[in-house]
């Protein structure tokens, strides 16, 4: 369970959509459990938004204030609808040539994934009031079972299942702030750190 | 081969749903090393309660069943190539009712197979015993960590690794500072030692079967991987790169002989969630 896992007293609740103003009260450290809509999109979803640059009315959801996930679910489609059997985040640095364009064109305020993302991607979560969500990598089914329901889905006979862009509606969904909107990086920090031992290491 | 296709679905659902004991301790033991009220040791809990709860379920650890990687040891007189379309066979039933992501694209067409089928997927390696039982053993190679893994050409300068153990060392915490957190740490780690680049990175990968509570059987390199399972987490990288006393849990080296003039090193980085089963017949 969550609670017995995170510190919910510590934890910061966040509603969807964020604005502005939620995004700069988060800072590197923080854990959140994220209630409302996120909407998936790894490889496929970032090159195809990158390149083609569709107009924000020919996208069937809002991007506005939302949390983009690197996500490649298991989904399997029954009687009743789309059910997520598994879906935690996907290796976010592969989409870093591409993530920054996407959070100034679309308004994107949260990123989601996990090993945490690079310097262009970090300057543009300052200049656009954007964060990066740290989920827990490979808990699939524990992240699962945060999600209520599949909402909606979009390019998925092109992309395939993993590559679709899905729409979640999860409740307590449990991540940690690495980056934030003031210009800080867990990530720069552990790999400078990592680079002194390493050096360290090899020294002869 | 009906029984056996039956049986290699087992051994699918098996090995995406329940994690080996060996590794599941070794995170157990990683969880309580990390100070309290950490993210490290906060996000280690999240990761033991999903591997419950994925086996009490029966769903996939990860939702990346990755790349399945058999290693199939066959009796003489067994056809390989009637065992080869019994586990491809067994892979499409397997994605289906297990059920595993579909995660073989086209590299022409980028088309999704949809049944974790294609030209060399599953990658299969087949060798032949002297034993009379079939072993067949399936790794599921999530590709986060898959990415992260590194060869190298001894000597390199610029690490100061000449064409030695120590080299090989240096390498080793080469790849695991170049991967940071991206390939879900903690981590195992194979190493493959030899002449040809194709022969090592199978070795690297054949050295994430190995147990991680059974040293290696060489004593020169059980020290080896003991003394590298102490620094590499001396780099501080920590439980899914968010810092920490845990980096790896283990390292596993292989070696093969090599030519004079080649000395090569392949690492392959395996993630916490390091599937494997045996299914013998």
């Amino acid at each position: 369970m969550v609670e017995e896992t995170f510190n919910v007293e510590k934890t910061k609740i966040i509603n969807l959509p964020l604005t502005r103003e939620d995004v700069l009260n988060l800072n590197v450290g923080d854990v959140v459990l994220i209630n409302g809509l996120i909407v998936t999109g790894r490889d496929r979803v970032h090159k195809f938004l990158f390149n083609e640059r569709p107009k924000k009315e020919q996208i069937p959801f809002n991007l506005g204030g939302a949390i983009l996930y690197h996500c490649g679910p298991i989904i399997k489609k029954e009687d009743a609808g789309y059910r997520l059997i598994a879906g935690g985040p996907t290796t976010s640095i592969r989409v870093e040539m591409y993530e920054h364009q996407i959070i100034s064109e679309y308004g994107i305020r949260g990123v989601m994934g996990k090993g945490g993302m690079g310097k262009q991607t970090l300057n543009a979560l300052k200049e656009n009031g954007c964060v990066y969500f740290h989920t827990v990598s490979g808990a699939a089914v524990y992240l699962a079972d945060r999600v209520k329901r599949v909402v909606d889905v979009w390019k998925l006979e092109e992309f395939g299942i993993p590559e679709a862009m899905w729409v979640f509606d999860v409740e307590e969904f449990p991540a940690i702030v690495t980056m934030d909107a003031h210009g800080r990086s867990l990530h720069e920090e552990i790999e400078k750190k990592s680079y002194y031992e390493f050096k360290r290491l090899i020294e002869r | 081969m009906l029984k056996l296709r039956d049986g290699i679905v087992e051994l699918y659902r098996k090995a995406a749903t329940s994690l080996p004991p060996d590794v599941e301790d070794a995170l157990r033991s990683a969880h309580a090393a990390e100070t309290e009220g950490a993210n490290a040791k906060a996000v280690l809990s999240a990761i033991l309660e999903n591997i419950r709860i994925a086996r009490e379920t029966a769903r996939p650890i990860c939702q990346d069943t990755g790349v399945p990687v058999f290693f199939v040891k066959v009796p003489i007189g067994l056809s390989q190539v009637e065992l080869k379309g019994t586990i491809i066979e067994a892979t499409r039933i397997a994605t289906e009712k297990v059920p595993l992501r579909a995660n073989a694209v086209d590299i022409l067409t980028d088309k999704n197979s949809g049944d974790n089928t294609g030209i060399g997927f599953p990658v299969i390696y087949f060798e032949e015993t002297m034993d009379s039982i079939l072993t067949i053993d399936l790794m599921l190679k999530g590709s986060g960590c898959e990415n992260a893994g590194q060869m190298y050409k001894l000597p390199i300068e610029e690490l100061k690794a000449e064409r030695d153990l120590e080299g090989v060392r240096r390498c080793v915490l080469d790849t695991v500072y170049k991967a940071q957190g991206r390939g879900c740490p903690p981590y195992i780690l194979g190493v493959g030692i030899g002449a040809s680049k194709d022969q090592v990175t199978r070795l690297a990968k054949d050295q994430l079967m190995r147990k991680l509570n059974k040293p290696n059987p060489d004593e020169v390199l059980a020290r080896l991987e003991e003394r590298l399972l102490i620094e590499v987490n001396q780099l501080g990288i920590g439980p899914l790169g968010f810092g920490g006393m845990t980096t790896a849990i283990g390292v596993r080296i292989g070696v093969n002989h090599r030519h004079p003039a080649s000395y090569f090193v392949d690492i392959s980085v395996c993630c916490w969630a390091n599937r494997r089963g045996r299914l013998i017949w």
